[in-house]
């Protein structure tokens, strides 16, 4: 092929790869401006116009703060941290065998288990907490347990997902080596995967703890106990100053847990 | 005979491995203990429980689906509306947050507003959103651009902080303005990642859509609490089941999308 | 006493890898296991130890058959048949002391191996082998603190803590320099004498296998062109396994050669 040749089939390529670009941002563009029309046919813009007046309303009447109110809210946010770290337990205890099931490297059948659960992750994964509680609530009745359920089902995938990943990631040599002792199953497991992934475990745990922190503050909204029943019952009164501060807490609550797992994961894992 | 013990190597020292262990266990009780279990309430809520099983194993896509079908709607619509113009949106605050290319008051105004969406749950942005603007999708749409907004923001600040210095620098040396040294200089450097996130937020944000609507933000959210409000479990099951579904379609979509990009 | 009769192994849809292998190694002898990559060496000393599965043929260690054994049986008779591997496959991530002393495995139950209380006994002898190997300063080192040739003596440990009737041994010096190579070939050889060990060592490196084998079975394409002492070893034989190359130590031919 000669030099003028190649020069035109790189420029038609460029000019393909250019064109492709171009009609996949056209045809977005169009998407969105059908969606847009769908999703505004019932806005009532009278509000939205009206909404720098609401807004400066708003803020005139939380602030300031009921600081006082703070006296009620020390249970509640005992609460909040119960359901998150409870929870986080509780889906870790669930995701464990899930996990192994999972990993194509430690799954007793891939035909059969490992479909099942993946789909128990994936099903866990797709339902977010609020909806969990939603539903434990109307089943169990408000309160806390419902809350350390639906954070714990909700744990439940994504711990095991990635958890499942890094036990497909493990060296195999190591675990030809231990099996080649006549070590059993649960031996192998023992020795050759777990010290390989207990990092990435422990990283995990973490991580997932400190989304449950946030998580579990608003999980009260639909009855599911910790702070956000509070924030529920003010939001029902009107009262907005004690609205105000709730959020205040409720960033600091997450605020100081980032802080902690940030700490937590330097020291285990460093 | 030797003696041998094994060694630990995450907390290496005896006494505050024990304490470690205790407070752990002491927690536990505690905690566990500050759970009020009704029972009665649970035996009741069992046969609901199983209700609802069956309910979801033989869901009602009918009866309700005009409904259902309005709900699905609105929350596709809010995610993609609220993907595109967070992307959009997040070039700007992104851009603006990077300490190596934007002034101070800018990084420091831009830093505030990515780092409050972060620290503030969905749905709570949302009772506010729905308190401004009225109860409906526009709320919904605010909401989910300003999370996508914080989301992609703050990775978009951190990739070009953590760019090549040198080829910004080759860029600017040839006398490029200000805006041609990031089209030509960071751009290219960070598109692919930056197009596999937004997939990837494009899948959160139908999630959460199925939330919001739990506070009057619009969406699916909304005609699922209908439905459980109203012991509709077969109806709550259909809703559910398709949730899962989308999620699952989409998850397989971004991932398919993100290899052929990559 | 290592019997081996009509050996095949293919894998699923691939060529014959192993093609009709028939083997008799008595108690204490050396046998270097030599061929090019893709040989079936490696092959051939899983399917000893049933880290693979045969397709066909027998094998059976001191009278006990292990090509049709039940999964259980395999767990069993994995005991008395150390390995040493090529990357050491220690899990580094456990003590030096732990790697060894999970060459009992086999002999312990779940609860006692997962509490780690071993054993007296097997302590003992665990500090022994790592005494043997020069490692006893490093017993309650993590392995990944340690250099290649002390992994691989790690590793030697752990296969002596099975107390094993047959070594297997996969290419122990391929991660390793001329000088630790040396020492691990010679570490390996002395224990093999000192307890009547017979052991297949599968090796690359075909003078380093003349110095320490009593025996060299060649392998190509899965079947066996030579087999003999390791003195027999002559250009023809390396021609019939390896293919045409100047064998001559010297000269410059000899980097040209290594590929």
């Amino acid at each position: 092929m000669d030099q003028l040749t190649q020069h035109s089939l790189w420029k038609t390529n460029i000019r393909h790869k250019n064109w492709m670009v171009w009609g996949s941002c056209f045809v977005l563009a169009l998407l969105t401006a059908y969606c847009w029309t769908i999703m505004t046919e019932e806005t009532i813009w009278e509000f939205v116009y009206d909404a720098p007046v609401q807004g400066a309303d708003l803020i005139n009447r939380m602030f300031p703060p009921d600081w006082l109110y703070i006296n009620k809210l020390y249970k509640a946010l005992w609460d909040t941290i119960n359901i998150a770290t409870l929870g986080t337990l509780l889906g870790l205890i669930i995701a464990l065998p899930v996990a192994f099931l999972a990993a194509r490297n430690t799954t007793p059948s891939v035909l059969f288990v490992r479909p099942i659960a993946l789909f128990v992750i994936a099903a866990s994964r797709s339902i977010n907490s609020l909806i969990w509680a939603l539903l434990l609530v109307m089943i169990l009745g408000p309160g806390i347990l419902a809350g350390v359920l639906a954070i714990g089902l909700r744990s439940v995938g994504f711990i095991a997902k990635l958890f499942y990943e890094s036990i497909e990631e493990i060296n195999t040599t190591s675990v030809e080596a231990i099996e080649s002792t006549g070590a059993s199953h649960f031996q192998v497991i023992n020795y050759a995967i777990i010290p390989q992934v207990l990092p990435a475990f422990l990283g995990v745990i973490i991580f997932r703890w400190d989304i449950n922190i946030r998580e579990s503050t608003i999980l009260g909204l639909v009855g599911a106990g910790g702070i956000g029943l509070f924030l529920s019952s003010s939001l029902n009164v009107l009262a907005w100053p004690q609205v105000t501060l709730i959020i205040v807490v409720i960033l600091a609550t997450v605020i100081i847990s980032e802080f902690i797992s940030a700490k937590v994961r330097s020291l285990l894992i460093g | 005979m030797r003696h041998w013990e094994r060694p630990h190597y995450i907390v290496a020292n005896r006494f505050w491995r024990l304490s470690l262990w205790v407070f752990f266990f002491v927690y536990l009780v505690v905690g566990i203990g500050s759970i009020e279990i009704n029972w009665i309430r649970i035996y009741e809520g069992l046969e609901r429980g199983s209700h609802f099983l069956s309910a979801f194993l033989h869901p009602d896509f009918t009866t309700r689906s005009t409904d259902i079908y309005a709900g699905i709607l609105e929350s596709l619509t809010i995610t993609v509306t609220s993907t595109v113009a967070g992307i959009l949106l997040s070039i700007p605050f992104g851009i603006g947050a990077a300490r190596n290319i934007s002034i101070k008051p800018i990084y420091l105004f831009c830093r505030a507003f990515i780092a409050i969406s972060r620290s503030m749950q969905e749905v709570i942005v949302a009772i506010f959103l729905v308190a401004l603007f009225g109860f409906g999708a526009f709320a919904g749409f605010l909401t989910l651009t300003y999370a996508t907004i914080g989301f992609l923001g703050k990775l978009l600040a951190e990739e070009i902080e953590g760019i090549d210095r040198k080829q910004l620098e080759a860029v600017r040396s040839t006398g490029a303005s200000w805006l041609q040294s990031i089209h030509v200089g960071i751009w290219p450097q960070i598109m692919p990642r930056m197009i596999g996130l937004s997939f990837y937020r494009l899948d959160i944000n139908f999630r959460e859509s199925a939330v919001i609507g739990i506070v009057g933000a619009g969406g699916i959210g909304a005609t699922l609490n209908t439905a459980i409000d109203r012991y509709e479990y077969d109806s709550a099951g259909a809703i559910l089941l398709l949730i899962i579904i989308i999620v699952m379609i989409c998850e397989y979509l971004s991932g398919w999308i993100r290899k052929w990009i990559s | 006493m290592l019997k081996i009769q009509h050996l095949k192994k293919q894998y699923k849809k691939g060529p014959l890898v192993l093609k009709n292998i028939n083997l008799v190694i008595p108690e204490g002898q050396i046998v270097g296991l030599i061929g090019p990559s893709g040989a079936g060496k490696s092959t051939l000393i899983r399917c000893i130890n049933r880290l693979i599965k045969p397709s066909s043929g027998d094998i059976s260690l001191g009278g006990i058959n292990l090509s049709n054994a039940s999964p259980r049986q395999i767990r069993e008779q994995r005991r008395y048949i150390g390995m040493i591997f090529q990357e050491y496959a220690l899990v580094e991530r456990l003590s030096v002391m732990e790697n060894v002393l999970s060459g009992r495995l086999g002999y312990l139950s779940f609860w006692q191996s997962f509490t780690r209380r071993y054993p007296q006994q097997d302590i003992d002898n665990a500090f022994d082998y790592l005494q043997r190997v020069g490692l006893i300063d490093h017993a309650n080192k993590r392995a990944d603190e340690l250099s290649g040739g002390q992994r691989q003596r790690v590793g030697i440990a752990r296969a002596l803590a099975q107390d094993p009737r047959l070594l297997l041994v996969d290419e122990p010096t391929a991660s390793l320099d001329p000088k630790t190579s040396r020492q691990i070939m010679r570490l390996i050889q002395s224990i093999c004498r000192e307890k009547g060990l017979p052991a297949i060592i599968n090796i690359h490196d075909v003078p380093l296998a003349m110095q320490f084998v009593d025996r060299i079975i060649g392998l190509q394409g899965g079947e066996i062109v030579f087999d003999g002492l390791a003195s027999e070893l002559n250009e023809d034989v390396l021609t019939r396994i390896y293919g045409n190359e100047d064998w001559q130590p010297a000269g410059n031919d000899q980097d040209k050669g290594d590929e």
